[in-house]
């Protein structure tokens, strides 16, 4: 490690348009990038990370501009560059990789076109085809010449990533900064790109500024963490010294609010009486492609079937594309299935093909949690109207409603006052306690909640995580857990079912399927979670910490 | 999808349209308070007896329904739009005499809108909330409000009649000049009014269009990719946020392209521009259906035209199209 | 209410349409009382230049301009109100249906909205109301005929997208009935894009109103802004005001819808002109 860092943020301060939530987006933030490391940014949502690497590149967006401080780029400050000088840095000296690779590329430019016209642009004399089919293969891309001529839309998400990690390398530059690049990502795919990160890393001995809100890629990546909080640095040191010794609170209750990748609940006795049973549910989707070819096929969900008994959770993980979210569409009757067969204890015949107005009266009985809060609620009806509509329409007086509203609120610790009000005034994480409250209004058996924590920061999704487990418990609920996250599926269940590709792979307890997986890509999906072994051996910490606690 | 079926599909669809374009045809000339036959005589035919007993014979008026539209069907697929009886000539042999009149007006209005629509359109965006931008948005809103015929003759008023400048009607000088080159010169010159009339509506409707697609193209993640990948400011409006605004500028172009045809009828009825609008201004002066009905399957069948150009064009400019 | 308001006084140019669109109507209202009788009637000589007594001249047949242009008004604001409400209404309901049905019945209506709007429209309404006989039902008809196209097609693309957006599964999931679906969740939270183009369209609808009676295709019987120009068309070398006046109103009133739909665009969509698109 070379004694002048390659970067160096000192005392950095950006100010905020007047109006805004605080005065200064980051407040006298200083870091230290050397080459050949990777410096973990951390922090949730406005936390200022991102503002921070944008002040770096000169990319601050408008009305937003930085107030004080330094940065050094190799020893010249590059703070209120002019637009030229600018230029000639930004891919130059540094590379960008951002969040979402499915918009980051040009969509009518060919892919190795995008990166030919940056070598041309910064003065590469003869930008050859040769040189941008070693990008491409540099990054593990297979086939790089058919590749280099495909347009961005034929790539998947992972090598769009990876067609984003070739430009930002090809003018071999001295700091790359990738604001959080694997976060839009299949967690298989995030752990291929941070593998990929990594050997660049080391191969090339730059320096890497790394973005993210997520400690386990911290864990499985860094060599130096800072936190960010509402602006400022609150604690910086080694990656072992965070990751083991946090320091201060924040960084404590962020790695606290990481899920263990170890299942908290005990096994639910399995004497407990039947509520649900499923079986052999398909669903096909077919899309018309053109008038002379046959219609493309996809099956979405493949003879599946589960039983659920009272009081149980069953956690549904599965990358994108799963078909885990139309599963839970079909069992709610959102979407009808081509086949199968859902029993009801209590309604006669199968769930899937009940008649309009028995399917109305089973209604009630299945209510549903949905993954954007900011989707699921009408944002022209009040609070308090969007809770009672259920009841109301299912013949309750408007004063029992109004009730029932009151109780509701508290129960998801919301104030009474919420009822009167329109979901805009409320955060992510109200907004999914409203859609819980709106779910249980009509004191439904079974909850089927669809990743109804994917939306919200760390630290609010183990609120909400928290929230739902009590409710469980206090109600007796039975509940169908959909979810991307095995560490999340391992948090709230008893049971786990995986699934790729329409198909439950594996199911069973969820201790079983965690510790002891039987299927190779459930051990895929397991070896992938990010900071896997500092996961493991946090909880141990935990464990005994909490042993002699007593 | 190979470009074969690709163009064997677009086929079929213009056929069918224009197939459901005669069918409407045939129902707008039952619409008619009245007897078909008279319609089809027009005011000039209707008075006597043998041409709508002819009529009646040529069309089938006695047969039933079904058959009446199998006639007439068969009659427009062999390009006979039928008579016209007030000039005493079939209406196909008169509209294709004017047609080319009509597709240099319509043809040059509409490049002319483009180029200056999407130029001015740029240049806003590029000054979004400065004067320029607020001079070219002020001026659009001022085209996009005044009748087109209005134009017309607040132009000739000017142009014309105070200021002699340009022609104020027709499409050649009474005495044409000699030579090629001074007659090619001659109709440019009587062209550029109408043109221009034809043309401002459009240029303020697409620059309009090319400002705001730009505003909103330019905070998608690929202009940021663009910049991070530190281009110079002229490449990444060019190459990147222009190439891509322009997509749904295309895409309204030739939906409209149908309008411009529309438009074209009264500029030239203000400048007796001698194409197919003329001809139609005059057909409904003598209430000659016949005239009119074949002027609507000729002007479907430009609009049809148009539409390919524009598929074309989009299906080079956008790769996504017909891949997926 | 009033939020909408503020956000509407906030556009200055939609508040002077306001004003200017307020005139006309006004204009349109009084028409009888400032300009009693019947605006055919001479009133004096011909082809007097504006003066005092007769502030926009008269016109070949010595009918006073000012009474024409009063009287229009009311054919021209009928007509762009009549019609837009027609077509909305159409475009709307196949829109909705189309949306929220989605499958074999979506294809069949945007098939069938796509002929529609590939058939040049001037020329099928100038067939239209020449076939019908000119007046101004048919004038409305014809107009409504060929304007609905894109309003069936917003339609469709708000109930498809609020169709599948999560309040309205939910609202599914309560197990309320698609009627009251469509009518509490889908058409409010869609109803102000709809009402913004279909103040727009009320413009669109009195520009091609205009045309058509330029034509000589207005009702007979009824005086208007369009069908004055075209009677003066032949004599603007000497008589300016003739088309110059009736054109001025045109424009005026169009300017004044155009400012006002963009003032209600402001007002009711507030987040498509700050950020963009809604989420």
């Amino acid at each position: 490690m070379s004694v002048v860092p390659v970067l160096a943020i000192e005392r950095l301060v950006i100010d905020l348009p007047a109006g805004a939530e605080r005065r200064h987006a980051v407040d006298d933030v200083s870091l230290s990038l050397h080459s050949g490391e990777i410096l973990c940014l951390v922090g949730e949502s406005g936390s200022g990370k991102s503002m921070t690497a944008h002040a770096v590149t000169g990319l601050l967006p408008d009305g937003v501009k930085a107030g004080a401080g330094r940065i050094l780029l190799e020893g010249r400050d590059i703070l209120g560059l002019g637009g030229h000088e600018m230029q000639a840095i930004r891919g130059g000296r540094i590379g960008m990789v951002f969040q979402e690779p499915m918009t980051a590329l040009n969509p009518v430019m060919r892919v190795g076109d995008q990166i030919a016209e940056m070598l041309r642009f910064h003065g590469v004399a003869d930008p050859t085809r040769r040189r941008v089919v070693e990008l491409l293969a540099a990054v593990g891309l297979p086939e790089p010449e058919t590749l280099a001529r495909l347009y961005p839309f034929r790539l998947s998400g992972g090598q769009r990533q990876r067609v984003m990690i070739a430009m930002a390398l090809a003018l071999d530059p001295a700091v790359l900064i990738a604001d959080e690049p694997t976060t839009a990502l299949d967690v298989t795919t995030q752990a291929q790109i941070l593998d990929l990160l990594g050997q660049i890393q080391s191969r090339r001995g730059m320096g890497i500024l790394f973005i993210t809100h997520d400690f386990g890629v911290v864990a499985e990546i860094a060599h130096r963490v800072a936190v960010m909080q509402a602006g400022r640095i609150v604690e910086s040191g080694t990656a072992t010294d965070v990751l083991t010794r946090p320091a201060h609170a924040y960084t404590r209750q962020l790695i606290a609010a990481v899920p263990r990748l170890q299942p908290a609940r005990p096994r639910a006795p399995s004497s407990r009486p039947v509520l649900l049973e499923a079986r052999g549910i398909e669903k096909t989707f077919s899309a018309p492609t053109g008038l002379f070819r046959p219609r493309r096929i996809v099956k979405a969900v493949d003879n599946a079937g589960f039983v659920l008994r009272r009081g149980e959770t069953l956690a549904v993980v599965g990358e994108s594309g799963s078909g885990k979210s139309t599963l839970a569409r079909l069992v709610m009757r959102l979407m009808t299935a081509d086949a199968g067969e859902i029993k009801l204890s209590g309604v006669e015949g199968n769930l899937l093909a009940l008649p309009r107005r028995r399917l109305r009266r089973a209604r009630r009985r299945l209510q549903m949690v949905f993954q954007d809060p900011y989707a699921s609620l009408n944002p022209r009806r009040k609070v308090g109207d969007i809770i009672a509509q259920g009841p109301l329409y299912h013949g309750i007086t408007p004063r029992e409603a109004r009730r029932r509203v009151d109780e509701l609120l508290e129960l998801v610790r919301l104030d009474a006052s919420a009822a009167d009000r329109y979901p805009h005034e409320f955060s992510g994480g109200q907004r999914q306690r409203i859609a819980i409250a709106r779910a249980l209004a009509l004191e439904p058996e079974l909850l089927v909640a669809d990743e109804p924590v994917s939306a919200l920061d760390v630290s609010i999704q183990a609120q909400v995580l928290a929230l739902l487990d009590d409710i469980q418990r206090r109600l007796e609920l039975t509940m169908i857990f959909i979810t991307h996250d095995l560490r999340v599926a391992a948090h709230v269940a008893d049971k786990v079912a995986v699934m790729r590709r329409g198909v439950i792979v594996e199911t069973g307890p969820a201790a079983e399927v965690l510790e002891r997986p039987r299927h190779e890509y459930t051990r895929l999906l397991l070896s992938s979670i990010p900071g896997r072994a500092w996961i493991a051996c946090e909880a141990g910490a935990q464990d005994a910490r909490g042993e002699t606690m007593q | 999808m190979g470009r074969l079926s690709r163009a064997l599909i677009w086929i079929g669809k213009s056929l069918a349209v224009l197939v459901a374009i005669v069918v409407l045809n045939f129902c707008l000339i039952r619409l008619a308070p009245g007897d078909p036959a008279t319609v089809l005589a027009g005011e000039a035919g209707a008075s006597d007896p043998h041409v709508l007993a002819e009529i009646r014979q040529q069309y089938g008026l006695d047969r039933p329904l079904p058959e009446q539209l199998a006639i007439y069907l068969r009659a427009v697929v062999s390009l006979d739009l039928g008579f016209s009886y007030r000039n005493q000539r079939p209406v196909a042999d008169m509209i294709l005499e004017r047609l080319p009149a009509t597709l240099l007006l319509t043809g040059s209005a509409f490049l002319f809108a483009l180029a200056i629509g999407i130029a001015l359109g740029s240049a806003a965006a590029r000054r979004v909330g400065r004067w320029v931008d607020s001079a070219i948005s002020v001026a659009g809103l001022v085209f996009y409000a005044m009748p087109i015929f209005w134009i017309g003759l607040l132009f000739v008023l000017l142009f014309s009649v105070a200021l002699g400048w340009l022609p104020p009607f027709g499409m050649r000088s009474m005495i044409p000049p000699e030579g090629a080159a001074a007659r090619s010169l001659d109709v440019a010159a009587h062209l550029v009014l109408p043109a221009l009339t034809l043309g401002l509506f459009y240029v303020a409707v697409y620059a309009r269009l090319t400002r705001s697609s730009m505003l909103e193209v330019q905070h998608y993640d690929y202009i940021r990719t663009a910049r991070a990948k530190g281009l110079p400011e002229g490449r990444i409006v060019r190459a990147h946020i222009l190439r891509n605004a322009l997509l749904p500028v295309i895409t309204i172009a030739g939906i409209q392209a149908g309008q411009l045809v529309g438009g074209a009828i009264v500029v030239e009825t203000v400048f007796a521009w001698p194409g197919i609008g003329r001809l139609a201004f005059d057909g409904l002066l003598q209430r000659d259906y016949n005239l009119l009905l074949g002027i609507f399957v000729i002007c479907s069948v430009m609009v049809i035209f148009f539409n390919m150009l524009t598929d074309i064009a989009l299906s080079i400019a956008d790769p996504r199209i017909g891949a997926s | 209410m009033r939020e909408f308001w503020q956000r509407f006084s906030r556009n200055r140019g939609a508040l002077a349409g306001l004003v200017v669109l307020a005139a006309i109507a006004f204009a349109a209202l009084a028409a009888s009382w400032l300009f009693p009788g019947d605006p055919w009637q001479m009133k004096a000589k011909p082809m007097l230049a504006p003066d005092a007594s007769f502030p926009m001249g008269t016109d070949m047949l010595g009918r006073d301009v000012a009474a024409g242009v009063f009287h229009g008004a009311r054919v021209t604001l009928t007509i762009g109100l009549a019609s837009t409400i027609w077509a909305t209404v159409i475009g709307v309901l196949l829109g909705a249906v189309s949306g929220y049905a989605g499958g074999r019945v979506d294809e069949a209506i945007m098939r069938f909205t796509e002929f529609v709007q590939t058939i040049p429209s001037f020329i099928l309404a100038i067939l239209l109301v020449a076939i019908l006989q000119p007046g101004i039902s048919s004038t409305i008809l014809a107009i409504a005929v060929v304007t609905w196209p894109p309003v069936a097609r917003l339609a469709r693309s708000e109930f498809l997208a609020l169709r599948q957006r999560e309040f309205v599964a939910a609202a599914l999931t309560i197990g309320l009935p698609a009627w009251r679906v469509i009518l509490i969740e889908i058409l409010p939270n869609a109803a102000s894009s709809i009402i913004v183009m279909a103040s727009l369209m009320v413009a669109t609808a009195i520009l091609t109103e205009s045309a058509l009676s330029f034509l000589g295709l207005g009702d007979p019987n009824l005086i208007s802004w369009g069908y004055m120009i075209g009677a003066a068309r032949a004599v603007i070398r000497q008589a300016w005001w003739l088309s110059v006046f009736p054109g001025a109103a045109i424009f005026l009133t169009v300017l004044a819808i155009n400012l006002v739909g963009e003032g209600l665009n402001d007002a009711l969509n507030p987040h498509l002109r700050r950020q963009g698109r809604p989420r």
